[in-house]
């Protein structure tokens, strides 16, 4: 509803952005009629709300297609985006963030910690154009941008057009989430119950790994779950500068153009997924901790 | 057309010739892959698809009974002849044989009165709906024949039916799909991404050089350029920065070419406000205004000076650059005598994209000098259409026109810039109603100095229309009149 209203009190009428410079009043008019946007609010508001109860997410203003449609075929572009940086960041920061944590009195436990300060400080699209210039222009490994069109059936061209785009989420994603996994590492390493495992006669490794972990993963988990959807609703600036026909770069030309459709089924698909996300890291959470299991019932 | 049009042409056909010339050979069934910032909306140029369709589709998907090539002239299309009658209200059209749609239906008279109909309909959302508004009626004697009536002669009828795409009148719904009579047809085409076009096989002229073009479209122009420099496109279209010419020039992997352009960099007065309706100061302003500087900080050596709105591809082009031309002295005179000795202060809307905000801040500085203080008022592209275009809420702002032959602009009053000069009003008029080709540039060449002489508005400079390739491409548009962008002659070295 709120989404609904304040797209609408944007300056600019969508009947405008649809016809260039020339239109006249008539047109217009037409334009108007087409778009609904004539009608009072309250109309164009209880009509979208029937639609979406029928999981219709209406027509595109401009191009005319269908929204859920289109959102079909970006989510097929920003779904994978987002999985593979989410993979790359999980494998930079576990490892590495233990490993800053355990080693936090030698050199490289230090030089981690700050190199991923330096991550969290960079812009995302500053990573994607460092990279851009690395890997496609200087050495010509990657393609700098761009996806096939014909998509996933092209799978060789979409993977390696999806390399540089997650590498760039992965190393931006994987420097905050690090210096999670370090202080939950670090809060772990000095807890009772990891010194009672090591004084029963576990060894260091062996102790971290089958008590430590677990318990260290409770909070990275729900900051996983915050970071993810972030990422997702973050695709926009790095489709941006990959060109990738995402989700993110919809949303950015249909605001543009006023095409509410196109805007209102974005950002309700992306809802839907943020609060997905929330819900399975929780589910998550209980299944590593028992304790929130038991909680649960408690207050049940 | 002029001597200068002319030598123009053989310039640019000069220009085109020794790539022509030197082209080895070339692979029949290449793939040719076109970088650009424009990508369509939908598939249909009366459905507010933006430029990027006339880029992609006209005289390769769609034709039109005439063509407007890339040297500036117009040629007959899809029609074999055509005679208008000796009071020039009534045309009649003879189709070319042998046309068919992509859908293998012939091309027939009726499918041309629905496609010049489409155009000018209600519902139409045309930039161009205006022009084709003096028809009257469109008659179908036979399959071959169209006999269109006017209400008022117009010496334009075949450039403006340059641009009316003829679609079979089967085909109802074109936003997704098409059916026209061009050399490809529409292959993939992923929206947000890209839009392919394969040749068609049973094209009625000459066959592409090419197997397929594949439009490859971004956002951002560094993204494109990035594109050329890893061999993802074969070609951009137009250069947006010229700080990214200097990766391709000097760089024997790449062609750099300057065509003639026909987009206006403009401050535009609203010329029915104080103290713009004052002739004087818009003079004075005219003349405090550096434009060599100005072009050359924004793009180095590149882009032309203009004196009016008439870029040289149009047939009423004359140099009237000395016509108000940089002079602080005289301007600040100018501003006396027309009551402002202290200067004045003005609001410029301007738009949020590049070059406005930095045009905007270069004038400032320079109006400064003659005590005259500019508010620059950022707005968006939907907010200028709003506020400037439709309400004309505004008292200067800046603009980038595009289109080719729009001096016609200035003869309405109710344009948003407001300039009315009864006298302009009438030489436009009556250029649309000459009898021949050289009256109706006699008329505009008039009108054309005219506005110069009362600086209707700013005329900065010239965009200049520059095409990068890779080495081993050939035989593309340079000029890029009306955003068009024929591929069929485009060739690819092995």
């Amino acid at each position: 509803m709120v989404l609904f209203v304040r797209l609408r009190l944007l300056p600019g009428d969508p009947a405008n952005a649809l016809l260039g410079v020339g239109a006249t009043e008539q047109q217009i008019a037409a334009a108007r009629a087409q778009v609904g946007s004539d009608q009072p609010l309250y109309v164009q508001f209880v009509s979208f709300i029937g639609n979406l109860a029928r999981l219709d997410l209406g027509t595109s203003f401009v191009s005319r297609a269908s929204v859920l449609g289109e959102i079909g075929s970006r989510m097929s572009v920003t779904l994978p985006l987002t999985f593979f940086g989410f993979v790359v960041a999980l494998v930079l920061a576990i490892p590495l963030g233990i490993l800053a944590a355990v080693r936090s009195n030698k050199w490289y436990g230090a030089a981690i910690s700050v190199i991923s300060q330096l991550g969290i400080a960079i812009p995302v699209f500053w990573v994607g154009i460092l990279l851009v210039t690395l890997f496609s222009i200087n050495l010509r490994w990657l393609p700098s941008g761009g996806f096939p069109l014909k998509g996933w059936a092209n799978f060789g061209e979409a993977i390696t057009g999806m390399i540089l785009p997650s590498l760039t989420i992965g190393l931006v994603m994987g420097a905050s989430l690090l210096r999670y996994v370090r202080a939950a590492t670090l809060d772990v390493l000095g807890s009772d119950f990891l010194r009672t495992a090591r004084a029963l006669g576990a060894s260091f490794p062996e102790a971290l790994i089958r008590h430590g972990v677990r318990n260290g993963a409770v909070p990275v988990i729900s900051i996983l779950g915050i970071e993810l959807a972030s990422t997702f609703l973050g695709a926009v600036v790095i489709e941006r500068v990959f060109s990738l026909p995402g989700l993110g770069s919809m949303l950015l030309l249909a605001i543009q153009q006023r095409d509410y459709p196109n805007v209102q089924g974005v950002l309700f698909i992306s809802t839907l997924l943020v609060l997905l996300i929330g819900f399975a890291a929780d589910i998550a959470q209980r299944l590593i901790d028992p304790r929130l299991r038991s909680r649960g019932r408690a207050f049940a | 057309m002029t001597t200068k049009t002319l030598l123009l042409a053989a310039l640019l056909a000069g220009v085109a010739l020794p790539s022509a010339a030197f082209a080895q050979s070339y692979d029949p069934n290449a793939s040719i892959r076109i970088g650009s910032l424009y990508e369509p909306q939908n598939l249909d140029n009366t459905a507010g698809a933006g430029q990027g369709i006339n880029e992609a589709f006209n005289g390769n998907v769609y034709e039109a009974l005439f063509q407007l090539t890339d040297a500036g002239s117009v040629e007959p299309k899809l029609v074999e002849s055509y005679k208008a009658s000796d009071d020039g209200l009534t045309y009649t059209f003879t189709l070319k044989d042998g046309v068919t749609f992509h859908s293998g239906d012939p091309l027939t008279s009726a499918d041309v009165k629905y496609s010049i109909e489409r155009v000018t309909a209600e519902t139409s959302k045309s930039s161009r709906k205006k022009s084709l508004s003096t028809i009257t009626g469109i008659e179908t004697p036979d399959d071959k024949t169209v006999v269109i009536t006017l209400s008022a002669r117009s010496i334009s009828l075949p450039y403006n039916l340059s641009y009316v795409w003829i679609v079979n009148d089967a085909a109802s719904d074109i936003t997704a799909t098409e059916d026209g009579t061009g050399p490809y047809t529409l292959g993939e085409w992923r929206r947000g991404s890209a839009l392919a076009l394969e040749r068609f096989d049973g094209y009625w002229g000459a066959a592409p050089t090419n197997g397929e073009v594949v439009y490859t479209y971004f956002t951002d122009a560094t993204a494109l350029n990035n594109a050329l420099l890893t061999n993802a496109v074969d070609i951009i279209t137009s250069v947006q920065s010229p700080d990214s010419l200097a990766q391709f020039t000097g760089n024997s992997a790449y062609t750099v070419t300057e065509g003639a352009s026909t987009t206006k960099e403009l401050l535009a007065y609203n010329d029915r406000v104080a103290p713009f309706d004052n002739v004087k100061v818009r003079k004075a302003l005219a003349r405090a205004t550096d434009k060599a500087r100005l072009l050359n900080s924004i793009w180095g050596d590149y882009g032309t000076l203009i004196g009016s709105f008439v870029p040289p591809t149009d047939p009423w082009y004359v140099d009237l650059t000395s016509v108000d031309a940089y002079d602080v002295d005289s301007a600040k005179a100018l501003l006396a005598e027309a009551g402002y000795p202290d200067g004045f202060e003005f609001t410029l809307d301007t738009p949020d994209y590049d070059p406005h905000p930095i045009v905007a801040q270069f004038l400032q500085s320079e109006y400064a000098k003659i005590g005259v203080k500019v508010n620059i008022n950022i707005i968006t592209a939907n907010e200028w259409y709003t506020k400037v275009y439709q309400a004309h809420d505004f008292q200067a702002t800046l603009q980038e026109h595009v289109n080719h032959r729009d001096i016609v602009f200035y003869g309405n009053p109710d344009f948003y810039w407001g300039y009315n000069n009864p006298d302009v009003v009438k030489l436009i008029a009556d250029a649309e109603a000459a009898g021949s080709q050289a009256e109706q540039v006699e008329k505009l060449t008039e009108a054309n100095k005219i506005i110069a002489e009362d600086a209707a508005s700013n005329w900065l400079y010239l965009y200049p229309q520059i095409v990068v390739s890779a080495a081993n491409v050939t035989g593309y548009p340079i000029n890029g009149l009306n955003s068009q962008f024929f591929a069929y002659g485009i060739q690819k070295s092995e």
